[in-house]
């Protein structure tokens, strides 16, 4: 059969894995698959958005009740400093892509320390509701007050069961996302500290920097939908 | 074209290139994972198998005699789940497609070795967690898992069930997204779209499935386990919560999931049909469209699964209609497959013996699908032995026969052997005889009435002369099965070696040696020929081995 | 041979007639298409056995034919929808004067209740030749309520009611069946319906003694306190509940809904769901506190506040032969 004559680089690029042809295949493939696998992530946390916008519509008042609970100011610097790793991750493959590895590291780092930084508050969170008795399926289960708006109604409690549910849910799939992410982001860290890389190779910050950004942008669907229902100053 | 050769002289395959168990389990190639696969999926299968024939004993007699109701529950629910889970869904894609589609596209392996590893250790931890579901007791909740039974009211290991089909859900999804990126992106050069085999087409449709559907299914799984484990009320009405909600969710994967199962099958019978006709397959364009009309499609209308659940009137119309749409382009592929003989010049190897046999039972199948997605009779046959029928003519008469038929026409090349033809085509002649005994009767037994997940009949004896035929045939597709077991390990040993093309068929997998080396070519291949160049292919099929 | 080895159940209702038509239409469509992929496939294959001398031909493809084979099953299969949907229309839809039974389905029973106060469990008795509505809720999981020779079957789910309903055309005794897997005795959650002649029907339903449900309703929408809220003037508390069945309410907040079964159960058990405009949303829940067989009482009760002024509603099968008032 005829046969190809292409020079394959081989030799030249360590980071060129042996069975792609080029380094540019190898890099295209690499982000294809990353891309791919945030949609099958889009897929994953969209059943539980389909399962929120079902209740959210039939218990609207519950979910206020349950919503107006959370810690607003929490929940914002959360998102702040979220946002705010998204930007190091950027800083860092924009260092990469013009070879200032140190500051490869700093950002990297950083971007550790941000993540680690938005799980301790999400567990100060999760202790809050803890201490307030506002965790689903046990039997001390209380939120207390009424639809917002609607003095005279009381919340009703399996509804509210149901939002908590809800938030614990996706706020617990989001944060092993992000635990997923500060572990990944380390193994980058190591990797970069090594020198690895530099403008001719920085695909796994590209890919990892995909990741982190999908897992801030889920973020920054569920602190309006879960944070601000019918909140009013 | 010279080949590599090992220090022993002998040429160098993807089998003797290394020894020992550690070059097995930490293998990156491809075809290796494909054979550790293979390994998963026969086990799994004969377990599910065996679960079935027990099934089918307790049914001869319409007492529950032979063992307790929980049990009988729990055999049907891990049959379902085996068999779904670890057998269909990997099949073809983990066998099958991680052997050939780097092959056949002229790559060296699979855009993602590793992770292709990584989805092999993943079916095994899912199918560990299975086997440990079964050595614990079991679980009962049906291969459907409803609520608000599986959260609430069993006490069965329904969350390691749950997980275990969580984890190997992962494995199918990194498998599918594997595979679209080799497709994508490893193409040797001259290898467009337009040339690939529809078998490669096939899995490209399957695989985008498998990425955007099991995530879905994922996700309720762990919404079910949680609940059951934490008592929250997402899908218990008693706390608020809505049974169908989980149905949705449910349906909305494991629809399309069972066009994960078929199309990879429907690839395997275009490659077979065009080889022993000696004809490039009828209506190439028109063949890779219903491919993927079939992929979008089968997204649109898993509520055909709840038209009795309680859903709207005006939804289950919707529904109903759009289930019509997708039979369209099945039919077509099964016109196109007919045609392709039509003028050919046709012999009867094994593989084409279980295409034909693929093609009447996949019709029958596909047609008495028509009949569940019409409306007036699905709320009389759904949830009887009418609707176990058509999905088991589909899955046992449609994929598992074309699995067979592919296994049988690729395992030269696997394995660098030849089966024995003439027991190839008595089991071929075995699974079709007892596959049509045992589940032709069940379509009469769902409109009687008989309801499916049943263990006792007793209300209803005259159930029972249907069930001893179904029971009968049952053992005969037993038998058919085990024959292939038996002689492919024989031929691993005693079988005449193969050559590179024992069927002189078209495509690059024909090209290369059998077994192939670890890394498939010598050098890239550059194509310059269309799919199915069976006018470019004087020889006819080699009569004897 | 054929005699003890039937092909379907027997035919016992209107439905089961439309049904069985559909179904061989399907037959005999769907064997003229096997047959003919089958006598083709077979035919080629032989026809076009390998032969010496003779090599295949090539042909790529007919556009033509891929057309034709696409629209003419296409059109096909429309028919096959547009006759089933018409049919499950009606199906879905149980007519104005149905009579009505209430069905509470649990593991692993049927216990049926009859507007006029009989309980039967698990086997249910129904006249010939009137419309029959069986309005269910289940105890725990869902089940499925599946007679075979009326050719219905639907889901019986908690917490909500769903409806099924038939017309039944003969006499006889015909399998109940529980047709969604319900857990370890599923197989035995079987019964029967019992379709007897009307005089037969009206002898069996006379020897019971037994209270009207709506009468049973009315004695606890006093006993637990509901008149003192929802009175039959414009004092109450509550909203007069007199002719509300399945007509609009307009909700406090802005909604309008159907005040149908559902709707009323669903006000016992959590009645901040969906208040009334002009009125607080004062009422308690009795979620948990009442049975399924009470609420079925008083949902028949408030029903019954609609009958008296010509409307339809919680009827009984006497009520459903009269003939109509106006």
């Amino acid at each position: 059969m005829p046969t190809s004559t292409v020079n394959h680089e081989a030799h030249e690029n360590p980071a060129l894995l042996h069975h792609f042809a080029t380094a540019e295949q190898q890099k295209d493939a690499a982000s294809l698959g990353m891309w791919l696998f945030l949609i099958t992530e889009i897929m994953f946390f969209g059943g539980m958005f389909c399962a929120y916008l079902v209740y959210r519509y039939w218990y609207f008042g519950d979910f206020a009740a349950g919503s107006s609970s959370l810690n607003l100011t929490l929940g914002t610097v959360n998102t702040i400093v979220l946002i705010g790793s998204s930007l190091t991750v950027a800083l860092a493959v924009r260092c990469a892509q013009v070879g200032n590895k140190k500051a490869i590291v700093v950002n990297l780092v950083l971007t550790i320390l941000l993540g680690l930084a938005f799980l301790g508050i999400k567990a100060k969170e999760y202790k809050d509701k803890f201490d307030e008795h506002h965790i689903p399926g046990q039997s001390s289960f209380f939120l207390e007050g009424h639809i917002p708006r609607h003095p005279d109604t009381p919340v009703n409690q399996r509804h509210a069961q149901i939002y908590f549910s809800l938030y614990f849910a996706m706020t617990g799939m989001h944060a092993l996302h992000m635990i997923i992410g500060v572990g990944l982001f380390a193994f980058l860290t190591w990797k970069a500290m090594k020198g690895t890389y530099g403008p001719g190779y920085y695909t796994p910050l590209e890919n990892g920097g995909l990741y982190w950004h999908f897992v801030d942008i889920v973020w920054i669907y569920l602190f309006p939908l879960l944070y601000l229902i019918d909140r009013h100053p | 074209m010279p080949t590599a050769v090992l220090e022993t002289g002998e040429r160098e395959t993807y089998l003797n290139r290394e020894y020992g168990i550690k070059s097995w389990l930490l293998t990156v190639d491809h075809k290796r994972i494909a054979l550790l696969y293979l390994m998963g999926i026969t086990f799994f299968f004969f377990i599910g198998g065996f679960f079935a024939l027990l099934i089918r004993l307790e049914l001869l007699t319409p007492a529950g005699d032979l063992v307790q109701a929980d049990t009988y529950n729990k055999l049907f629910t891990m049959h379902g789940q085996i068999m779904v889970f670890f057998f269909l869904i990997p099949a073809v894609p983990a066998v099958l497609g991680n052997f050939l589609i780097p092959i056949m596209i002229g790559a060296k392996d699979l855009a993602f070795p590793r992770i292709n590893l990584l989805s092999w250790y993943l079916y095994i931890i899912g199918g560990l967690l299975m086997v440990y579901t079964i050595l614990n007791g079991g679980v009962d909740t049906g291969w459907t898992f409803y609520t608000p039974l599986s959260t609430e009211f069993l006490k069965t290991n329904v969350v390691t069930a749950a997980l275990a089909v969580f984890v190997s859900g992962f494995s199918s999804i990194l498998t599918g997204l594997n595979f679209i990126v080799t497709i994508h992106r490893m193409r040797a050069p001259g290898m467009t779209w337009n040339r690939l085999p529809l078998f490669v087409w096939a899995h490209y449709a399957t695989s985008i499935i498998q990425v955007l559907g099991t995530p879905v299914v994922a996700i309720a799984i762990v919404l079910v386990a949680l609940e059951r484990v934490l008592h929250l009320g997402i899908f218990n009405p008693a706390l608020g919560g809505d049974p169908l909600l989980f149905q949705h969710l449910f349906w909305f994967y494991s629809h399309p999931a069972v066009y994960i199962m078929i199309l990879p099958g429907m690839g395997i019978i275009s490659e077979i049909v065009c080889c022993f006709s000696r004809k490039r397959i009828f209506g190439y364009k028109a063949m890779a469209l219903a491919l993927l009309g079939i992929a979008v499609v089968g997204f649109l209308v898993w509520a055909h699964h709840m038209f009795v659940a309680g859903i709207s009137l005006y939804a289950a119309m919707i529904f109903s209609l759009l289930s019509y749409f997708v039979a369209v382009p099945s039919a077509i592929k099964v016109f196109n497959w007919t045609s392709t003989m039509y003028k050919g010049s046709i012999t009867y190897q094994t593989p084409m013996l279980y295409a034909f046999g693929f093609i009447g039972l996949f019709t029958m199948g596909g047609l008495t699908g028509l009949f569940l997605a019409c409306l007036g009779i699905d709320v009389h046959v759904t949830d009887t032995y009418f609707v176990v029928a058509h999905f088991h003519y589909i899955m046992v008469g449609g994929m598992v026969m074309a699995y067979l038929g592919g296994m049988h026409f690729w395992w030269p090349k696997i394995s660098g052997k030849m089966y024995p033809e003439g027991w190839g085509r008595l089991a071929a002649l075995l699974v079709f005889v007892g596959f049509n005994l045992t589940f032709f009767p069940q379509f009469i037994l769902g409109y009687m009435g008989m309801p499916r997940r049943y263990w006792d009949y007793s209300h209803s004896p005259e159930f029972q002369i249907l069930n001893v035929l179904s029971t009968a045939g049952a053992t005969i597709l037993a038998v058919g099965y085990l024959l292939p077991m038996v002689y492919f390990l024989w031929s691993m040993r005693y079988g005449k070696p193969a050559p590179d093309n024992p069927w002189n068929a078209a495509g690059l997998e024909w090209m290369i040696p059998s077994p192939p080396p670890t890394f498939n070519f010598e050098h890239e291949p550059v194509v310059t020929w269309e799919a199915y160049n069976y006018d470019e292919i004087k020889e006819e099929v080699p009569v004897a081995h | 041979m054929f005699q003890s080895m039937p092909l379907w159940p027997p035919r016992a209702s209107t439905l089961a007639n439309n049904v069985d038509a559909l179904y061989i239409f399907l037959i005999v469509v769907s064997a003229l298409m096997s047959f003919a992929i089958f006598i083709m496939v077979i035919f080629f294959a032989v026809r076009y056995r390998r032969q010496p001398g003779r090599r295949a031909e090539q042909i790529d493809g007919s556009h033509a034919l891929e057309i034709t084979w696409s629209i003419i099953p296409f059109c096909v299969f429309m028919v096959f929808f547009g006759w089933g949907a018409r049919i499950y229309f009606q199906e879905r839809k149980p007519p104005q004067d149905s009579a009505e039974i209430y069905t509470v389905a649990k593991q692993w029973m049927w216990k049926f209740e009859h507007m006029e106060g009989q309980r039967e469990i698990n086997e249910l008795h129904v006249p010939v030749g009137r419309d029959v509505k069986m309005i269910m809720t289940s105890q725990d999981v869902i089940h499925s309520f599946f007679v075979p020779a009326f050719r219905i079957k639907q889901d019986v789910l908690p917490g909500r009611y769903t409806v099924a309903w038939f017309h039944p055309t003969k006499a006889g005794t015909y399998h109940l069946f529980c047709a969604e897997y319900c857990g370890t005795s599923h197989s035995g959650m079987v019964g029967s319906v019992v379709v007897m002649e009307p005089k037969d029907y009206e002898a069996w339903m006379g020897g019971g003694g037994t209270q009207p449900l709506a009468v049973t309703g009315q004695q606890l929408f006093a006993q637990l306190g509901c008149a003192t809220c929802h009175r039959q003037d414009t004092q109450g508390r509550g909203p007069n509940l007199v002719g509300i069945y399945n007509k609009p309410v307009l909700l406090e907040d802005g909604r309008t809904v159907v005040a149908d079964d559902n709707y009323i159960r669903e006000s016992i058990l959590q009645p901040a769901a969906k208040v009334v405009n002009g009125f607080k949303p004062l009422m308690p829940t009795f979620q948990g506190q009442i049975s399924d067989e009470q609420l079925n009482a008083l949902v028949a009760y408030v029903k019954s506040l609609s009958q008296a002024s010509g409307q339809t509603g919680g009827k009984s099968m006497a009520a459903a032969t009269a003939q109509p008032q106006m």
